[in-house]
């Protein structure tokens, strides 16, 4: 019998805190890990849950990510729940293992606080990482402040397990920013948070002894391409509603409301910023001072499920919008960022196709000020009023130097 | 196998090891022929045998039944019943010769020959007790 941990309303956790938290109510049957900064204390604090008496499970400390996520494989395919934590180039090292753990269809809870990739090694946030995941057939989910890495962690097991589902979900917050900073966070209490999900229910567990099955059989060209379709099939279809579904129920226990695309002023703003992690509040806030200072009608569209991409959803929310702004923080090592391809994707199925400018920014941790933001805001604007992008298409945000823009000039 | 679309599967590459309907509750006691195996199970596949370049021939006078070839089979292709020697699973065996390697009598009661060969001729060529050397 596991102990219950008595919970204030409201606890002072920061990011990791809060994400270790949620598997300890979920109590996740197995955690293999290898723990790599700034992810550490997930696995570190699941541990200690362990140990201390509030978890039954297992905690398996293996050589490398790789083994990590393999020991998740195997532990989720004999029909455990399972998670684990980990970064940068502990996720670079985990890879190839992710594609086995989608295409396995395990439903393994990935936490991934980002951070960027060496050379030159660097410990802090950016979403190198994240972008590298983003064809490995997981369902990834955003978070933006560290209540949403508990609030996503729990509804993550929820999404992934279910039956109709069966996939694997990574769930990402800002290394630093979010994972090692304190906030006010409200946790369910531990029951509450437990019934939420529910008991674990196996999906053909390989320790069914009665019903053998072989996990991850070799197939060539002659079924290869349908199980990847199959899958492909899924994400694009089986997941939004589930997840809406998932979020739907957690407001009702929580009194949070989630959305796959989490649109904030767009009802009529003119100008927009697509942005992830921790960056969506900052730029919330330099909307609200444009908007007040400069009459600049700012928006921004905050993505909360990366994959599947939601697509219909962020065409609705940009349908009137004259010039979008994509950041991205990562380097796209040779073209535009990776939102800036597939904002624009989407934005050419609308009638009025939108001024469309990339800003790379926040590489290894480096800051973007509310000041920074509102000059986006402001270089958008004079986009949206000419009627046709301004200016080059690919800009960096504060690196040393002269002015760095590529494309379109 | 019969041809499915990509809507036909269970998620998760996963191929089980006896017809869905039917569950095993007793399966050391049953013998692997008797067994349900599905069609994607290795048991009905004899794609592999086809790695074979010589095969091991079953010599049944010389054989003590000492089960060595049994046990060292990489691939369960001896068979065996109640503890004697029956044959070579020529659908499974895949040519390694370990089971010839391990044989303890004089002569060898598993030899192996060119696959094309046939049975009866390898059985007349066997060659005689070797004498010890000292």
């Amino acid at each position: 019998m596991t102990e219950k941990m008595e919970l204030k309303s409201v606890e002072v956790w920061d990011g990791n805190l809060a994400a270790a938290h949620s598997l300890r109510q979920a109590q996740v049957d197995v955690v293999s890990a290898y723990p790599i900064t700034p992810s550490t204390p997930i696995v570190e604090n699941y541990a200690k849950f362990l140990a201390n008496g509030y978890v039954e499970g297992e905690y398996m400390m293996v050589e490398s990510e790789h083994a990590a996520m393999s020991g998740c494989i195997g532990a989720s395919a004999a029909g455990g729940r399972v998670a684990t934590a980990t970064s940068s180039q502990g996720f670079a090292l985990m890879v190839e293992t992710l594609y086995q753990a989608s295409g396995m269809r395990l439903p393994i809870v990935l936490h991934v606080v980002n951070r960027a990739m060496a050379a030159p090694l660097n410990v802090n946030g950016d979403h190198s990482d994240m972008y590298l995941g983003r064809d490995s057939g997981w369902i990834q989910l955003d978070s933006f402040r560290q209540q949403e890495a508990y609030d996503l962690g729990l509804m993550a097991f929820k999404i992934g397990e279910d039956h109709g589902v069966r996939l694997p979900v990574m769930v990402h917050q800002d290394g630093f920013i979010s994972s090692h900073t304190a906030q006010n966070i409200f946790p369910l209490s531990d029951e509450v948070a437990y019934s939420f999900l529910g008991d674990h229910q196996p999906f053909n567990a390989m320790l069914d002894f009665e019903k053998p099955a072989t996990y991850g059989a070799q197939t060539e060209e002659n079924w290869h391409f349908e199980h990847k379709a199959q899958q492909h099939h899924d994400l694009m279809t089986k997941v939004f509603s589930k997840v809406e579904e998932v979020f739907a129920e957690y407001e009702k226990i929580s009194g949070r409301k989630y959305r796959i695309v989490e649109d904030f002023m767009m009802e009529d703003a003119e100008v927009a910023i697509i942005a992830m992690g921790t960056t969506v509040n900052s730029a919330r806030l330099a909307a609200k001072i444009i908007r007040e200072k400069e009459g600049i009608k700012a928006g921004v569209v905050g993505i909360r499920l990366l994959r599947p991409f939601p697509f219909e959803q962020i065409k609705e929310v940009l349908k009137d919008v004259k010039a979008i702004g994509t950041l991205d923080r990562s380097s796209p090592n040779g073209t535009v960022g990776m939102l800036h391809n597939e904002i624009s994707g989407v934005v050419i199925e609308n009638e009025k196709v939108p001024a469309m400018k990339n800003y790379i920014y926040g590489l290894g941790g480096r800051d973007i000020t509310i000041q920074m933001l509102q000059d986006i805001f402001k270089e958008l604007d004079v986009s949206a009023k000419a009627g046709k992008r301004v200016g080059p298409i690919q800009k960096f945000i504060n690196v040393r130097g002269p002015e760095l823009s590529f494309l379109g000039k | 196998m019969e041809k499915r679309g990509w809507d036909d599967f269970d998620p998760g590459v996963i191929l089980f090891s006896f017809e869905k309907d039917k569950k095993v509750t007793d399966i050391a006691t049953t013998e692997p022929e008797n067994r349900p195996y599905s069609q994607s199970n290795s048991f009905s596949s004899d794609q592999a045998s086809g790695w074979r370049v010589e095969k091991p021939i079953f010599k049944q006078d010389l054989c003590i039944d000492c089960q060595f070839c049994w046990i060292y089979c990489p691939d369960m292709s001896i068979i065996s019943r109640d503890k004697k020697m029956v044959g070579v699973d020529y659908d499974h065996c895949k040519g390694c010769g370990i089971c010839v390697e391990v044989c303890p009598t004089n002569p060898k009661s598993l030899l192996m020959f060119v696959e094309a060969k046939e049975e009866a001729e390898a059985l007349a060529e066997w060659p005689e007790k070797k004498k010890e050397e000292k």
